[in-house]
């Protein structure tokens, strides 16, 4: 089953389109990364899956429809919209007893046992604790529940590395299986490179990469050229080049550029890039192509 | 950690094959549970209006029973020490129940946008107009009868007091336990509560949650300026007060029920059931009253955090 299809996703806010024409397919037992420069539209791509704003177009999330079953969505759905969303005045022993009380898949006793392996004490009141905690708070609470669909949009924002590490392998080794589904927004693209099953890069709010991360390893190569072959290199049209400490390092995408491994070993240090020189390297091919449109 | 992950697969199952079903009252109850977690005014303020209440009571006990020695309680001093201070003392808890009601309606839609927990609140399955009327039952039914108990046991102390401070000192006790009347006079209490500050002032409650969840910024003037701006046109384009007459008859209750009847028995008399219930004035305050809670649930659904 699909956990989330959308097709021609828009949205319009009043001067700007966030939305325009998105489609979005998650399966089940995958993790969506959603990457996007500031206002790429990713917030308002996954405030329509959770049926926070009106949109237009066609969304189906666990085969309901979001705008108007969000009560029952919201039982097999769970998100964390922010860091820091969880109300300050609560303690923690209310939280829990509050998501017991309201939630009919929350497992108390797995909260308590996230918990217990933290410093956070059941007494504390959400203002008391610091950043990372909050984080640690709401994420125990999150994998308590039993849900098909996992959204998580900038979880880990204004964290140090640690908090960050720790957060996605328990979400890893304590939460996912392959009955659920995560849906994550992030600017911090090194922390989730080795997380995701699946990339989706958006900006202007249109999709524009959309591959799955074997398809990514298999697909884009980076090659650090040595000095003498980067003419060499250059001439097989690399989608972006960079300079590092005065070595030029070249990106290719083998199915577009119609080069492959074998060409380019011989060139230089031959390695998988980063999500976010790929990123860099779209986006400015984007920026690049409006110039000249706009030319 | 090793334990844990291992037993994570078995309770998963478990979960899966019977998702629990709550009923649909539990959501509400623990949603007000949750009203009063934050906001501890609703019951810290009525209790210290009946301490402070309390303080000046024993102080002017002990004044009256130093000047019993002197010249003994005339007729009106009698009724004063009977029924007046009851009165005050329900008085001063409802009206500080009444004004603890309207702030907190105020801030009930509005404060979970601005600290942004409604991305928590909404991140959990418990619908809009579940939460809409939870936030209505804390001025509609839990404020009234909490006052009503704060009063009760207000009054109880006052009896105890007054007995013990005028023991010996030529004043009838018995009476004062017989003819304050405690129960019957609490009985109408209760009545005016749950009628006027319950049905009768739905409309404001509903009012106020409605702008609560409407206002971009500070609900307060958004509350409150509307119905002054029409006062102020009203007056100058017509001349007339009709406006200014419908509100004021919206908070004293309905044909003045709580100004000019200094008995709490007389003004139980205007409040006789059959008379409150034929009141057109109710049934419309009502109707609207479901009108601006209704519209607070459909803003509420798509509202973000500011």
């Amino acid at each position: 089953m699909k956990v989330i299809e959308a097709r021609g996703l828009r949205k319009a806010f009043r001067t700007t389109i966030a939305l325009d024409g998105v489609d979005l397919h998650v399966e089940e037992g995958h993790i969506l990364g959603l990457i996007g420069p500031n206002g790429a539209g990713k917030t308002t791509a996954l405030n329509a899956i959770l049926g926070l704003i009106p949109y237009q177009g066609e969304l189906r999330v666990l085969g309901r429809d979001p705008s108007t079953e969000r009560d029952q969505l919201m039982r097999d759905v769970c998100f964390i919209a922010d860091v820091a969303v969880l109300p300050r005045w609560i303690r923690v022993s209310q939280a829990l007893d509050y998501v017991a009380g309201v939630h009919p898949r929350f497992d108390r006793a797995k909260a308590e046992g996230f918990l217990a392996r933290t410093d956070i004490k059941r007494t504390s009141k959400v203002r008391e604790l610091s950043k990372g905690m909050v984080t640690q708070f709401h994420l125990a609470l999150v994998m308590a529940i039993d849900a098909k669909l996992l959204v998580l949009d900038e979880p880990t924002l204004g964290l140090d590395i640690l908090y960050r590490k720790q957060f996605y392998d328990s979400l890893l080794n304590d939460y996912f299986d392959r009955s659920r589904s995560i849906v994550v927004t992030t600017h911090q693209v090194e922390d989730v490179q080795h997380v995701l099953t699946d990339l989706m890069f958006i900006n202007r709010g249109r999709i524009v990469l959309d591959c799955s991360m074997e398809e990514f390893e298999s697909r884009y190569l980076e090659v650090k050229v040595h000095p003498e072959h980067v003419a060499e290199a250059r001439a097989l049209k690399p989608m972006h080049e960079r300079q590092v400490l005065g070595r030029s390092i070249l990106l290719f995408d083998l199915k577009l550029d119609r080069v492959d491994r074998q060409k380019l070993a011989p060139l230089g240090d031959v390695r998988t890039p980063g999500i976010a020189d790929l990123f860099v390297a779209v986006m400015g091919k984007q920026a690049g192509q409006a110039q000249g449109v706009a030319q | 950690m090793n334990t844990q992950s291992n037993a994570v697969p078995e309770s998963f199952d478990s979960q899966g094959t019977a998702p629990a079903a709550i009923s649909a009252t539990r959501p509400m109850y623990w949603s007000i549970r949750r009203e009063l977690w934050e906001n501890r005014s609703v019951y810290i303020a009525p209790l210290a209006a009946a301490a402070v209440f309390l303080i000046g009571f024993v102080i002017n006990m002990v004044i009256m029973r130093r000047s019993i020695a002197s010249s003994p309680l005339g007729p009106a001093q009698q009724h004063d020490l009977l029924a007046t201070r009851y009165e005050i003392s329900a008085s001063l808890i409802m009206g500080t129940a009444f004004i603890v009601g309207i702030f907190y309606s105020l801030d009930a839609l509005y404060g979970e946008r601005r600290d942004r927990s409604i991305l928590f609140w909404k991140s959990l399955p418990v619908s809009d107009l579940t939460t809409v009327l939870s936030k209505l039952t804390i001025p509609f039914v839990i404020l009234p009868l909490l006052s009503f108990a704060i009063t009760l046991a207000t009054q109880f102390i006052m009896l105890v007091m007054s007995s013990v401070v005028l023991a010996g000192s030529g004043v009838n006790i018995a009476a004062l336990w017989t003819e304050a009347s405690f129960f019957r006079v609490s009985l109408v209490l209760l009545y005016h509560l749950l009628t006027v500050h319950g049905l009768y002032y739905a409309p404001i409650y509903g009012w106020l949650l409605m702008v609560s969840a409407w206002a971009p910024r500070a609900p307060f003037i958004w509350a409150f300026l509307p119905p002054f701006v029409i006062c102020g046109v009203e007056k100058i384009a017509f001349n007339t007060s009709y406006f200014l007459a419908l509100l004021e008859e919206r908070l004293t209750g309905p044909g003045g029920s709580m100004a000019g009847h200094d008995h709490a028995t007389d003004f139980a008399g205007t409040l006789i059931p059959h008379h409150f219930f034929s009141t057109p004035g109710l049934w419309i305050g009502l109707a609207l009253a479901a009108v601006f809670l209704f519209v607070a649930v459909r803003l509420r659904r798509y509202r973000g955090p500011i």
